[in-house]
């Protein structure tokens, strides 16, 4: 146990990650040309951060590759406790950062620990979901599940971190996959497309069409008494959340919500206040068109134009300076290592890897199509990092933790079967 | 399906994010970076404002220089403040609450520090300038009237507001658009169109170079130089004339439909409306509400036009066959038009007048009578009155003439549907509306509908659509002002009353008119008219109008003139217009006594009657 076998490790993996981080450094370096100018002390500057906990990721990475395979599952249970703790802890120890009290401050580092929760919570139900008594067809199992995701999403909301939140939900998919009723997928889906049906429509002609869809239904099944009382329920139930919906959109989101929503939805457009950002980022991506403007030649990158561009919207900068075929590149890495993990994913057959592996893909796509659809500008603004690209240590740490972690458990697999 | 579900969703997405990468950054992309990116600056080339001329050259409006001091704050250094405060003509705390409001709103972009220097305190500024990185000076363009007349005729311009912003995608901030008047009509022609150029800037806002090598730049296209039909000395002549007069003078040359003069009075001084007091001056004109200098009584003041309008029912009678000249009416003081009811009139009894006296005469009875019959030439009164308002409206009247000034009112000529509403049941005939005769009761006209009248009576029959513009440089007008508008009264039946309208200054109710030398016609109106003060309707004295042409055979110039107030049309409008016509047709005026008398007339008190006293006498 105390060599690597590089023979079992997936290379593949490994490579595609090693450079979607090489080329996120390269981007940090460019969109933080000005400041790493201005101060050449490398670790002054946000470049010289990211090398650094680079630097510390090899270290992990290899770390993790050193522990025998049954501690993972041994220690999920405690990882996940403290995880939690460092979650509670940020109440006292925190430090706010853009209205969000997400961070600790160590030697200068911001670490976060909701970044780290992401990986640790995917160990804990994948532990919990791997036992033998576990079985999430029962209600039982289910509420156990969901508990497991509702006290990290409880405290995240606290903070509050609204983007982190939609990444914990995205484990409905692992849910799904393991065997969960459909009839919780479709009703997920079913909100999902009611809610933007809702903000683009009035909710009297939504429940208009749910009722005429149901009485059609009800027609159809005439003779099945049991799926007309469900249809009806069901009916309810999609009723009540367009009514909430419609509720919570005027109510209980604050203005700068419904703008970011309303704004994606094309209902709305303001590009110097709210949109500012969404705007910006298009025009950089304009100003790449097909071959990109070159390394350190973009004007929207060089000018500072885009905000929070080295973090959530670095995708833009790669758009400006590497232009239509860079950005598809990137795209397509980022394709290919989530059905690379999803595939091998398939292949486990210890439950344990298994629903292991399928959150690593789920987190990281989740990730993906926020990120991406935020910057250019299909999903509303949701400050969420693009997975081994932004800058940050924490969300490259989590990243690198999910993804090492994922890696010696895929290495176990063939040597067990 | 669960399998599958995670690889679709990555392969869809995918597929979604290079289709919109696409979209974004090949197909929409000049759209989305020239007009929303930083990086590349827009400079724009403003064309200077076309110059305005008379019909005779000479020119009414140019442009005057100015200057603004802009400041960047990020380069502004070290500054000797007392020297700059003696520069700039500015104190201290003043130097640094301005430095700070340019901080606040941008440091890397210029903003204005002071404006409108003049070209005197700019000579010395320009000198010293050079030791103050971050200041600039650029040049500003206003307009320059060199004319104190003509105010309601040129309009004015003034910053573009937000609505204009978005409405138009021209304009943006801080530019200058024709707010009223001809600058706004011939706004476009004015203006020109502003070049374009995009310089790509680096990170320290910087121009480094053109962006793409000036590939989207868009040049300069140079204003038009507009000429005016208006002869800017008969107009000053007629603004001497209107003096402590309210009222409107408006001559046509009615060959041409050009408009020679439009005088609104009170008027004011165009130079008010420019420069630093413009607000200022503005609200003081608006809250003028006896005056109303900003109200254009030729363009938008409608009132019953008096007997002037005997004229147009005079051709109705004749193009309809009720009458022909040898038609003889009897009138004794007025006659009963139905039962019991009597309309009064000037004619001595037993007066009989044929068409020609009853023009001259002005007889009420006369065309009362025409009027009423040719009405009732029809089964009944609905299709009477109907083809009567054919032929009134093919004079142009009841609706807005079209000319090019962007102010007007359509005026009113009442039809079946009118009296219907205020009649419900049918209940009224002919007898009912008789007063439209004699152009009292609910006709409305403006003066520039009346002006236009005497045009086509001049022109036995059509008019051209008047227009105040007579040539844009580089470009022809309109067809609409060149063509020929034919009313629905055949041309013969213009002699008839033409001779009438001769015999008006000749013998008849305008004898003052007259000009030796030249064959004046004309007919005078004396419209009754009334305000509502504090709910209560009142009746204030006439107004004087006259519409008359020059000369007879091959006229030169038609005239209306409206006197607010003014009682007789023979008091004040008759010999107006004719000191206009005398002064355009001679350039040279010989009666002076006459040009004395309507100088030197004063009707101010009559204007204030209504608002200082509760019971004044009218028509003194």
């Amino acid at each position: 146990m105390s060599e690597i076998n590089l023979k079992k490790i997936d290379l593949t993996t490994l490579f595609t990650v090693i450079l979607l981080i090489i080329m996120g450094a390269v981007n940090i370096y460019s969109t933080t040309h000005a400041d790493n100018l201005e101060s050449p002390l490398l670790l002054n500057n946000p470049f010289g951060k990211q090398i650094v906990f680079i630097l510390i990721s090899v270290f992990l990475f290899l770390s993790i590759q050193l522990i025998p395979y049954k501690f993972f599952q041994k220690f999920a249970s405690i990882a996940y406790i403290l995880s939690i703790l460092s979650l509670l802890g940020l109440f006292v120890f925190g430090k706010n950062i853009n209205g969000s009290t997400a961070w600790y401050q160590i030697f200068g580092f911001g670490l976060q620990p909701s970044e780290f929760a992401k990986p640790i919570t995917a160990l804990a139900l994948a532990k919990y979901l791997s036992d033998i008594n576990a079985n999430i067809r029962t209600i039982k199992t289910q509420f156990y599940s969901f508990l497991i995701i509702f006290f990290p999403v409880l405290l995240i909301m606290l903070q509050p971190d609204p983007g982190s939140i939609l990444i914990f939900l995205s484990f409905f998919f692992v849910f799904y996959k393991i065997g969960l009723p459909s009839i919780y997928m479709n009703f997920f889906i079913c909100f999902i497309l009611l809610f933007f049906i809702t903000v683009l429509l009035s909710k009297e002609i939504i429940i208009l069409l749910i009722i005429i869809i149901s009485i059609l239904t009800i027609l159809y099944l005439k003779k099945k008494k049991k799926s007309i009382r469900k249809v009806v329920l069901y009916t309810l139930i999609l009723s009540s959340f367009v009514f909430s919906v419609d509720f919570i959109f005027n109510n209980i989101f604050e203005q700068h919500h419904r703008d970011r929503i309303n704004i994606v939805m094309g209902i709305q457009e303001d590009n110097r206040g709210i949109g500012y950002n969404t705007n910006q980022s298009k025009i950089a991506f304009a100003s790449g068109s097909i071959f990109g403007e070159g390394f350190l030649k973009g004007p929207q990158t060089r000018g500072n134009f885009v905000p929070f561009q080295h973090t959530d919207y670095v995708f833009s900068s790669i758009g400006e300076e590497w232009g239509f075929i860079g950005s598809s590149i990137v795209i397509c890495l980022f394709g290919f290592l989530m059905l690379r993990i999803s595939r091998q994913a398939e292949l486990q057959r210890n439950l344990f890897s298994k629903i292991f592996s399928y959150s690593t893909a789920t987190i990281i796509f989740s990730h993906f199509f926020i990120n991406i659809g935020m910057v250019l500008g299909l999903v509303p603004t949701i400050g969420i990092p693009l997975p081994f690209f932004s800058y940050g240590g924490s969300s490259l740490l989590g990243f690198v933790l999910l993804i090492s972690i994922y890696i010696r458990l895929d290495s176990e697999r063939t040597s067990k079967w | 399906m669960k399998d599958k579900l995670l690889p679709i969703l990555i392969i869809l997405s995918c597929i979604l994010f290079i289709l919109r990468l696409f979209w974004i950054q090949i197909i929409d992309v000049d759209n989305v970076q020239l007009s929303k990116k930083n990086s590349v600056e827009k400079i724009y080339q403003y064309p200077e404002r076309g110059y305005i001329y008379d019909r005779n050259n000479n020119l009414l409006v140019g442009n005057e220089s100015f200057y603004d001091l802009m400041i960047t704050p990020k380069d502004v250094k070290e500054i000797d403040t007392i020297e700059f405060c003696k520069i700039f003509k500015i104190n201290k705390s003043e130097l640094i609450k301005k430095i700070k409001r340019a901080t606040k709103y941008s440091t890397i972009k210029p903003s204005v520090f002071l404006s409108q220097i003049s070209k005197k305190d700019f000579a010395l500024i320009q000198e010293k300038l050079w030791k103050y990185d971050g200041f600039d000076i650029i040049r500003k363009s206003n307009r320059k009237y060199l004319t104190n007349s003509a105010s309601n005729i040129l309009g004015y311009i003034s910053e573009v507001n937000d609505y204009e912003i978005n409405d138009n995608s021209y304009y943006e901030s801080g530019e200058l658009i024709g707010r009223q008047g001809l600058e706004k009509s011939y706004e476009k022609e004015l203006r020109g169109i502003k070049g374009v150029k995009y310089l790509q800037k680096d990170k320290f806002n910087r121009i480094t170079n053109p962006y793409k090598d000036g590939l989207f730049d868009t040049l300069i296209v140079p204003a038009n130089d507009i000429r005016l039909s208006i002869d800017i000395v008969l107009q000053r002549y007629g603004d001497s004339l209107m003096k402590n007069k309210f009222g409107s003078i408006i001559a046509i040359e009615p060959s041409s439909g050009e408009i020679l003069s439009l005088i609104n009075s009170p008027s004011f001084n165009p130079n008010l409306l420019i420069g630093r007091n413009r607000s200022k001056n503005y609200l003081r004109l608006k809250n003028d509400t006896i005056g109303k200098p900003l109200f254009d009584r030729g363009l938008q003041g409608q009132y019953p036009p008096g007997s002037t309008f005997k004229l147009v029912n005079g051709l109705i009678g004749l193009q309809e066959n009720i009458i022909n000249n040898k038609t003889t009416i009897r009138c004794n003081e007025g006659h009963f038009y139905s039962k019991n009811r009597f309309m009064r009139c000037h004619c001595k009894i037993g007066t009989i007048n044929n068409l020609n006296k009853a023009i001259y005469n002005s007889c009420n009875t006369f065309f009362a009578n025409i009027y009423k019959k040719t009405l009732d030439k029809f089964p009944n009164s609905k299709l009477g009155i109907d083809n009567w308002k054919k032929h009134v409206e093919s004079f142009g009247f009841g609706n807005y003439l079209g000319y090019d000034h962007p102010i007007g009112r359509p005026g009113l000529i009442p039809g079946s549907n009118y009296y219907d509403k205020w009649y419900p049941n049918g209940g009224w005939k002919a007898a009912t509306t008789i007063s439209n005769g004699i152009g009292q009761g609910e006709i409305l006209t403006t003066p520039i509908q009346l002006a236009n009248l005497t045009a086509i009576i001049a022109n036995r029959g059509w008019y051209k659509t008047p227009h105040l513009v007579k040539e844009i440089s580089k470009k022809s007008l309109k067809e609409k002002y060149t063509e020929k508008n034919f009313t629905t009264i055949d041309s013969i039946h213009f002699e008839k009353i033409i001779e009438g309208m001769f015999n008006v200054i000749q013998k008849g109710t305008a004898q003052n008119a007259k000009i030796i030398g030249i064959e004046v016609t004309g007919k005078t109106g004396t419209a009754e008219n009334f305000i509502k003060i504090n709910g209560k309707r009142l009746q204030l004295t006439d107004h004087s109008i006259f519409i008359g042409f020059a000369p007879k055979d091959n006229p030169k110039i038609a005239i209306a003139v409206f006197i607010e107030n003014g009682y007789w049309g023979t008091r004040w409008a008759a010999p107006i217009a004719s000191l206009m016509m005398e002064s355009y047709l001679n350039k040279k005026v010989k009666r002076k006594y006459l040009e004395r008398y309507i100088v030197n007339g004063n009707l101010m008190e009559e204007y204030k009657k209504p608002y200082l006293k509760s019971n004044f006498k009218i028509n003194e």
